[in-house]
């Protein structure tokens, strides 16, 4: 699925500029180890990790598109951070449980 | 014995977590310039990544080498700092001494260790208490581990 259907069907804010690249699976995690061993390339990582290391593990695995619940937001480094590496960010209000869900019945898998 | 294509070596501060991951993503950024294959990227990915964690959660300073030959790859991540006194339980998936801020941050899984191991060909630690630890992996380029 493409990244600009599932920010308007599941309201996203975007964080950081992005491609319209597709999106292969998701992956749900607050660990960093899990994340680096589990997240699939140019898939979607649904997170409420804000930090820096998380973006570098992010981006190690080429996560496609990271996506914070709960109206998390990244500092302003971190960010740019992303920018840089050419990860694109997203925000939304729901909590992890909620999102996933949208993303379920957008049939995501 | 195999020939050298690449060697680089990359300094990691102990508790800087605003530049960890940099050593790891710039190790990912070569291979992925040589079209090393994915599979093994992602091996050396998690090796370095966690390796270079340990060292930004536990110890003073790091240095990590890098070597690729025509045949595999060597990590290896050598730090001063406080040293691992029981290795048998340090390897134990699950143990850990990250202290609760660090486990706020989604570290402390005590899968490191184990990760690293199970994503090397040959692996050892070695470590002294109050000198430092050294971690060393080497991945095969030609297949499983
Ligand atoms: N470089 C190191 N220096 C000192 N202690 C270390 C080092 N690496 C690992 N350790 C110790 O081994 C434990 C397990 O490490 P690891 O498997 O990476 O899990 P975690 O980092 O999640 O705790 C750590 O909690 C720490 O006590
Ligand atoms: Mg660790």
């Amino acid at each position: 699925m493409k990244i600009s259907e599932v920010v308007n069907k599941t309201g996203l804010e975007a964080l950081t500029s992005w491609d319209d690249e597709e999106l292969t699976g998701v992956y749900i995690s607050d660990m960093v180890s899990d994340i680096i061993t589990g997240a699939t390339g140019c898939g979607l990582l649904l997170t409420l990790q804000t930090h820096k290391s998380l973006i570098a593990a992010a981006n190690l695995v080429d996560v496609g598109a990271v996506v914070f619940a709960r109206d998390k937001r990244p500092a302003a480094d971190v960010v740019e951070l992303a920018e840089k590496a050419g990860i694109a960010l997203f925000s939304t209000p729901v909590d992890t449980w909620s999102y996933a869900a949208k993303l379920f019945e957008l049939g995501m898998r | 014995m195999p020939d050298e294509l690449l060697s680089r070596s990359f300094t990691i501060h102990g508790r800087d977590f605003e530049r960890a991951g940099e050593a790891s993503t710039e190790i990912k950024s070569l291979l992925k310039e040589l079209e090393i294959d994915p599979a093994v990227i992602r091996r050396t990915v998690v090796i370095a990544f966690e390796a270079e964690m340990n060292v930004v959660m536990y110890a003073d300073e790091g240095t990590v080498t890098f070597v690729l030959t025509d045949e595999d790859i060597g990590v290896e991540i050598a730090d001063r700092g406080p040293g691992i006194p029981d290795l048998d339980l340090a390897l134990q998936e699950g143990w850990s001494t990250a202290t609760d801020e660090m486990r706020e941050m989604g570290f402390g899984f005590g899968m490191g260790l184990p990760n690293i191991r199970r994503n090397s060909d040959e692996f050892s630690v070695k470590s002294r208490v109050g000198e430092g630890t050294v971690v060393s992996s080497r991945i095969s380029l030609d297949g499983a581990p």
